[in-house]
């Protein structure tokens, strides 16, 4: 069975509904347990667990501590191309925006490389739109054979790809995918992914399996918050997250949590998502997920990066351009969505240290990979 | 098991060389270098286990490594993140030829969510890895035919688990650890799943020949007074083992017994 056979054949609207009207002895029921199942990750991201945010994010701290340590990674995007087919109408980078568009050769991209590794990173997420014209499978086979001998994590957060294509980055020294559903409502998929490959719903919800059974040892989901109503893209992520850890066990998923911000186009998102609402969902997910890496970006202010660092937060970037070039030459091209926290990568270690939290450069080794010699 | 000693001239020995403590610490985990380094210190540790993953030997000034004194601790590194045999023994190639050390903590964990070590893999690392002259540590399951089977293989301890790794649920593993101390000709460390000094003593009275703990102090809300705690725990069930416990008995042993005005009968 696919994840999309699950999904569909899953009471979505009955969970949902669920999740909105739990009531508040069922919270307290969830909260008792220190690991959640379903049915208590339902009434933690209900309504009426926003009266429980401090014990949720207290218990949420103390099983991230226990199963990751007082610790959080970083990472720094890579953004090599804004050349775009799709038309996703929340998106910077959508074909119809008269955006300056750039893709980087491998030279230039591997001189943004250099200034990352200068500033400490040693686990690269390499970001691109979706042009497999402009960005081929060889593309990125060839960026990541030039940076492995000195970034011993990369995942690629690009178009997706079918299985072979990701046992040929696999192969190159990729270790993690990331590709984000965006909604997991279909009807909503169509709507926001009006044109281009991205258009097929089926194809991006199976791209977590393909990833995982091609061999990446990480695989990242997120939905991005403010397209629809978030209580319905929480259990899509759970029962993604949950379904594929049962399936790879091999397999270490990252969930992330891509809230919608201003971008060039003037998207407004339909459903905003509060401050509060997302420390509620990331807590309710490590209840139920104990294993999770849980992943928040610099579309986050400083504040609240630095407040969910010490809660539940395992992976964050830091200092990050989203335009292709912007480490050497920032501004030449257009971003793909502005970012909240300009606090240096070296700023944001100091400030994890002063939390309580150890900034973690590096935790991975070229010997890990099997095509290491 | 070991030989029966005193407390005064009680040593660990591994692979030829003496410890007088009998903790081994981690050093994952913990929420800043200099709270690792008061820890280690506090611990009383003579031995402590580094993931090389973690290890940076592009910049020595920041790394983890720089914050160990290799004169104080002897370094164990360990293999965290291999999932088979081959991961795991490259990594240890790249630490030798790096200069870090002959010895290492064999771990291979294919599973990213209870990190439970392979069997398989494990043995077959083990063999290769002996074989290349490595002084071998091996994180296991309390599995007591494994531990004699990589034994056999020429390891220098076996490090069956308690519990899963960061669990903090302590010595769930009981009777099969009693098992493996009752057959083992090298040391048993007790390693994973230890939460509180108690569950490291309780190892220790069973015979252990030491414990590592990694999770149960680095995220303590004091993690130096805990591993001074960890150090003491595992020094009074070193002691009541050499000490030898009382027997057991389910009933109360009355100091006059109803029976005692029965006389042998000539």
């Amino acid at each position: 069975m696919t994840f999309e056979e699950f999904w569909r054949h899953s009471d979505v609207a009955g969970l949902v509904a669920q999740a909105e009207r739990a009531l508040p002895d069922q919270v307290e029921r969830a909260l008792a347990r220190r690991v959640v199942d379903l049915e208590g990750f339902l009434a933690l991201i209900s309504p009426a667990a926003a009266a429980f945010l401090e014990p949720l994010a207290r218990q949420a701290q103390s099983l991230t501590q226990e199963r990751f340590g007082r610790v959080v990674q970083l990472y720094a995007p890579l953004y090599v191309s804004n050349d775009c087919v799709n038309a996703c109408v929340y998106c910077g980078f959508n074909r119809h925006n008269p955006i300056r568009r750039t893709t980087l050769s491998l030279a230039e991209a591997e001189a943004e490389a250099r200034v990352l590794w200068k500033q400490g990173f040693r686990n690269l997420l390499i970001v691109s739109s979706e042009n497999p014209t402009a960005v081929p499978v060889s593309y990125f086979e060839a960026l990541t054979q030039r940076l492995g001998s000195r970034f011993p994590s990369l995942s690629v957060e690009i178009y997706p790809l079918d299985e072979d294509g990701y046992q040929r980055l696999a192969r190159a020294g990729v270790d993690g995918v990331t590709v984000f559903q965006e909604t997991y409502e279909p009807d909503r998929y169509r709507r926001v992914h009006p044109a281009g490959r991205k258009a097929d719903y089926s194809w991006r919800l199976a791209t977590p399996e393909r990833a995982a059974r091609a061999g990446m040892r990480r695989v990242g989901l997120g939905a991005l918050l403010g397209l629809g109503p978030w209580r319905l893209e929480a259990v899509g992520l759970a029962l993604h997250a949950l379904w594929l850890e049962r399936r790879f066990w091999q397999t270490q998923v990252t969930i992330s949590f891509p809230r919608l911000r201003p971008a060039p186009g003037g998207y407004t998102p339909p459903h905003p998502v509060s401050d509060r609402e997302l420390v509620q969902l990331m807590c309710a997910l490590r209840l139920l997920l104990p294993d999770v890496g849980l992943v928040l970006s610099t579309r986050e202010s400083p504040e609240l990066r630095d407040g969910l660092s010490r809660i539940c937060v395992t992976h964050t970037s830091a200092g990050s351009r989203t335009e292709p070039g912007g480490y050497t030459r920032p501004g030449q091209a257009d971003v793909q969505f502005r970012v909240e926290d300009r606090r240096s990568p070296a700023e944001v270690a100091a400030r994890l240290l002063e939390l309580g939290v150890e900034p973690v450069w590096k935790d991975w080794d070229a010997a890990l990979h099997d095509t290491a010699p | 098991m070991s030989d029966v000693r005193t407390a005064g001239d009680d040593h660990l020995v591994i692979a030829g060389r003496t410890f007088r403590s009998r903790l081994l610490m981690g050093t994952g985990k913990f929420p800043n270098p200099r709270t690792m380094v008061q820890a280690l210190a506090a611990s009383g540790a003579e031995i402590v286990t580094v993931a090389l993953r973690r290890v940076d030997l592009s910049r020595p000034q920041e790394d983890i490594l720089a914050h160990i004194d290799r004169e104080r601790y002897l370094l164990l590194p360990n293999t965290s993140g291999a999932r088979n045999a081959d991961e795991a023994v490259r990594l240890a190639r790249l630490a030798r030829a790096a200069g870090l050390a002959d010895w290492v903590k064999l771990e291979v964990t294919p599973d990213p969510r209870f990190l439970l070590p392979d069997p398989v893999e494990t043995l077959r690392a083990a063999e290769v890895l002996v074989r290349e002259g490595f002084t071998v540590l091996p994180y296991i399951g309390a599995d007591p035919v494994l531990a004699k089977r990589l034994e056999d293989l020429g390891t220098a301890t076996v490090m069956p688990l308690g519990s899963p790794i960061g669990s903090g649920r302590g010595l769930l593993t009981r009777e099969s650890v009693e098992i493996i101390i009752e057959q083992a000709t090298v040391p048993v460390v007790v390693d994973a799943g230890l939460g509180v000094p108690s569950h490291a003593a309780e190892a220790m009275e069973l015979g252990a020949d030491a414990v590592l703990v990694n999770t149960a102090v680095a995220v303590a809300r004091d993690p130096v007074v805990m591993a001074a705690a960890f150090r003491k725990g595992v020094e009074a069930g070193r002691e009541a083992f050499l000490a030898g416990r009382a027997p057991v008995s389910r009933q109360a042993r009355a100091s006059s017994p109803l029976t005692g005005f029965l006389r042998d009968e000539p």
